[in-house]
């Protein structure tokens, strides 16, 4: 008796703490979203203020909407994370870098862009967000097939 | 089935340029095979960059990065003989990761 009870507590257990170790690793909410709206609110990202400390380094027409190349950087003091969205692929959120002591809040990465779009770089500093923005035009998507 | 891993550390001026590079499919779950069907999703989640041990970036990522990633991080200050780690895991729950020293 005692041992099934175990058991059973065991896997109760089991399944509560695997949703939490999900969430704690991959943000599902956020990268289902389907807009970037959502995004942003499944982040809990309230506001966020435009900036000028965010540099965008990225084409202005871009070929292969397969392979994108951008670079990102916050030359904010104390920028503990940065965020790409791709406003219009069909889950906008791209990717979330966060930056612990040690790290340069910098990244160059290449994404996939279904169709010309604005990208957004959201960073994190002191507690709030800041934003800037740059539409690459693309004339080939990378999405579908 | 993880793929082969490519990485460079570079000493640059005040930091380390971290370069690397991963073999994966990064499947969108949009992309039809020959027969027309859609084939499922399968793309790297989540990658971590260590120095010494010691994590410095963390990073969550969706299917839309492009397919073989490339990435590349700058880690602050660092040493000739540091050792950069970065690894990766995707939606299967496949994992790899590579080792290099700073040159």
């Amino acid at each position: 008796m005692n041992r099934l009870r175990r058991s059973l507590i065991g896997a109760a257990a089991l399944l509560l703490a695997r949703p939490l170790a999900a969430l704690a690793a991959w943000n599902k909410a956020a990268f289902g979203a389907k807009s970037a709206a959502e995004a942003l609110r499944s982040l809990g990202v309230a506001e966020a203020t435009p900036s000028r400390d965010i540099v965008i380094d990225a084409p202005q027409i871009a070929e292969n909407g397969a392979v994108v190349p951008v670079e990102i950087q916050s030359n904010l003091p104390g920028t503990t994370s940065l965020t790409v969205l791709v406003e219009k692929n069909p889950f906008p959120l791209n990717s979330r870098f966060t930056f612990l002591e040690g790290a340069l809040p910098f990244v160059k990465l290449n994404v996939k862009m279904g169709e010309t779009s604005e990208v957004r770089v959201l960073a994190q500093a002191g507690g709030r967000y800041y934003t800037a923005s740059q539409e690459i035009k693309v004339t080939i998507g990378g999405c579908g097939g | 089935m993880a793929g082969p891993m490519k990485m460079r550390a570079t000493l640059a001026s005040g930091y380390t340029d971290v370069r690397v590079l991963m073999t994966h499919p990064m499947e969108t779950g949009q992309r039809k095979d020959p027969d027309g069907k859609l084939v499922p999703t399968h793309f790297i989640q989540t990658v971590t960059v260590k120095v010494n041990g010691r994590t410095v970036v963390e990073a969550e990522t969706s299917q839309a990065i492009s397919r073989n990633p490339v990435f590349t991080f700058r880690v602050k200050g660092g040493a000739k003989g540091d050792k950069v780690e970065v690894a990766w895991v995707d939606n299967t729950g496949d994992s790899n990761k590579t080792e290099a020293t700073v040159a």
